[in-house]
């Protein structure tokens, strides 16, 4: 008998580098010749505020008592230049996402919800909807590079103005959408042949670099005699001098968008491989703030994988004012719920992983232009699960702040945080759990 | 007496930008009204969001951005103009004596912008719905990704003329450097001169122009939907 009957037999082995994924990705670009194009934000794991820990308050620090002793979360949008600031109550804000991506009745329940929580919602590249505006107490209006549905009337009947200037899911790109989103209506907003695949530019038309740009807030102020907040939004890439050159421009707030940060639709490769983790692009664009003395003057709203009051109040702790959520918010309206778990399966896909938005054939009835899938969300309902979202995110945050001793969470800062990974600590710039290291910097 | 004989003056050497378009936007909407605006000196955002049935007469040349997001209103600009005149402009009449530099009429949805000189690159991006006519020659990159309305040149064209063109209409009378992608040439017929006369007429050059001297240039709406044999276009 051969000894070989005895040796253990080897498992198969998959390579690393062409993983299951790698893999069919090629089979399915040699089977159809063009690039794969989804929704939401990277997939990839990259250093988040999961590898943050809050060093709560014992001997040397003083918590503050939960649920009695006062833990303010309203912030002030838009003093610098703006003659009518915004006060949203809490720091979480929603993100712009558009009428066109998302149906009527998902514009609609972010306005509610937004609304309930007092804060702000806002537009996304297809123009201001009657139902959101109704809907929505404080409504940011996006000026975008397509210009789609801009105009002076709804330019005056926002409560402020976002000059985007690129997001985090593709720093550099322009949007997409589908044919299958185009419905009459939203060609009509666009000026648009209908059905056909929209492709938005990645430049503004009438102004390149940061002089021009200077340029253009004063016409938008101009145009609205001086009373809006003018946002300017920047895909995080290079934040410390996007920040710096907006707040030159004469920003009242700065967006930054990390690559967590989601998309209607646009190229997975250029999801996962342009721009910078939220977590990375934070303590870049508060320098670039606290270089020009302006922290705390231009407010800094951070943006991109927030998803629990945890990552608010590390986002704050880091030197934000604000945040935004826009995945976060699909999924409280009920974006890749189990309960539709057939129908995931039936478009090849798992609740949890569905990202083909650009398909139009959400069955959350969010990401749709289909009149019967859309009817399936309830925009009052969708608003009150907003809303409860919202204040838990909020509530989060505050028992993180009172535990670190903060009668608001502005209050919170860098000195609170350690990090789990050296990656982590030298991008969020604080020590390593356990340690004084700050890697780049000098132990003290 | 006429509106222009009781114009109301306003010399911005001696008065802001600010100050003057904090008026134009509060003008009587029961009247109209004919304001000329001396020194402009090439400030930025002059008359910028009207709203008004005014006449509003600049003696010089702009900055950027005059006219910006125009509704209803006359703006004369009697001498050159910076970029992005009427930019968004929603309907009214806009009207450069002189030159006028780049993304002129840039996503204009209404209204008719008329430049006596030449315009600079990317005249008419991303048009939404308004009429330019240009009596000189564009500079390159114009039209680009033009949605709707039509943009008139009796001049020359520079390269890339309509590139990602959806369903704008360009006439030109000269020679066009290079079309851009997805921009063909398209037959010149009895519908289209009635609205290239038509927009000429508007203009105030009906006559002095043949008609029969323009070339019709439109989408051929092969880049409608991505196609796999599309990628080289894009």
């Amino acid at each position: 008998m051969s000894d070989y009957q005895n040796i253990p037999p080897t498992p198969p082995r998959f390579s690393a580098t062409f993983d299951e994924h790698t893999l069919a990705e090629i089979r399915r670009a040699a089977a159809t010749g063009i690039y794969d194009i989804r929704g939401g934000g990277t997939k990839r794991r990259v250093p988040h505020f999961d590898d943050l820990l809050f060093l709560g308050a014992s001997i040397s620090r003083y918590p503050l008592e939960g649920y009695r002793e006062k833990c303010g979360t309203n912030v002030v949008l838009g003093a610098r230049h703006a003659r009518k600031p915004i006060e949203i109550k809490i720091p979480v804000t929603i993100t712009g996402m558009s009428f066109g991506s998302l149906s009527a009745q998902a514009k609609e329940a972010l306005g509610r919800g937004a609304s309930m929580a007092g804060t702000s919602t806002t537009t996304g590249d297809g123009g201001m909807t009657p139902e959101e505006r109704g809907h929505s107490s404080i409504l940011v209006y996006q000026y975008l590079p397509s210009r789609y549905g801009m105009n002076p009337d709804d330019l005056r009947k926002a409560d402020a103005i976002e000059v985007v200037v690129g997001q985090g899911a593709k720093p550099g790109g322009g949007g997409m959408l589908l044919g299958q989103k185009i419905s009459a209506r939203v060609a009509a907003m666009r000026v648009l042949p209908e059905g056909i695949d929209q492709r938005s530019a990645c430049r503004h038309p009438d102004w390149t670099g940061p002089d021009d740009l200077e340029i253009k807030i004063e016409e938008l102020r101009e145009i609205t005699d001086w009373e809006k907040p003018i946002f300017v939004k920047v895909g995080a890439s290079r934040p410390y001098y996007d920040v710096a050159l907006s707040v030159k421009a004469g920003a009242d707030v700065v967006v930054v968008d990390g690559m967590q940060g989601g998309t209607a639709a646009t190229q997975e490769v250029f999801i996962e491989n342009v721009g910078i983790p939220t977590l990375a692009a934070i303590r870049p664009a508060v320098q670039a703030l606290q270089d020009l003395g302006m922290h705390r003057k231009v407010q800094l709203i951070v943006s991109g994988g927030i998803r629990n009051g945890a990552d608010v109040a590390k986002a704050l702790a880091l030197g934000a004012d604000a945040v935004s959520i826009g995945t976060a918010a699909l999924v409280a309206l009920g974006d890749n719920d189990p309960v539709y778990e057939a129908e995931y399966k039936a478009m090849g896909t798992l609740p949890g992983a569905y990202d083909d938005w650009q398909d139009g054939r959400d069955p959350a009835g969010i990401t749709t232009q289909d009149p019967a899938l859309a009817a399936r969300l309830d925009p009052v309902l969708g608003g009150r699960r907003i809303a409860n979202f919202l204040s838990v995110l909020t509530l989060e945050a505050q028992t993180i702040a009172r535990a670190c001793g903060k009668s608001h969470l502005h209050n919170l800062e860098p000195e609170d945080l350690v990090a789990l990974t050296v990656e982590s600590a030298a991008m969020a710039g604080v020590p390593l759990a356990g340690t004084n290291w700050i890697p780049g910097k000098a132990a003290s | 007496m006429s509106l222009r004989a009781n114009a109301r003056t306003f010399d911005l050497a001696r008065n802001t930008v600010r100050e003057l378009n904090a008026e134009l936007h509060h003008l009587d909407p029961e009247t109209s009204h004919y304001w000329r605006i001396f020194n402009p000196k090439g400030r930025h955002s002059i008359a910028a969001g009207l709203d008004a049935d005014a006449t509003v007469e600049i003696a010089g040349n702009v900055g950027y951005y005059c006219a910006g997001m125009n509704k209803r209103a006359t703006v004369l600009v009697k001498g050159n103009a910076g970029v992005g005149v009427a930019e968004n402009m929603m309907s009214g009449l806009v009207h450069v004596q002189g030159d006028a530099s780049q993304s002129a009429g840039a996503t204009a949805n209404g209204g008719l912008l008329v430049i006596d000189g030449s315009a600079s690159a990317r005249c008419g991006i991303s048009l939404k719905g308004a009429d330019i006519v240009v009596k000189g020659s564009i500079g390159h990159m114009s039209a680009f990704m033009a949605q709707a309305g039509s943009l008139v040149v009796l001049g020359d064209a520079g390269e890339a003329l309509g590139d990602s063109i959806y369903e704008a209409r360009l006439f030109v009378r000269g020679n066009v450097h290079s079309l851009g992608a997805d921009c063909i040439e398209k037959q010149l017929e009895d519908q289209h001169r009635k609205q290239l006369h038509a927009l000429l007429e508007r203009a105030g050059i009906a006559r002095e122009v043949d008609i029969g001297e323009f070339r019709r240039y439109g989408s051929a709406r092969r880049l409608y939907h991505f196609h796999v044999d599309n990628a080289s276009a894009y």
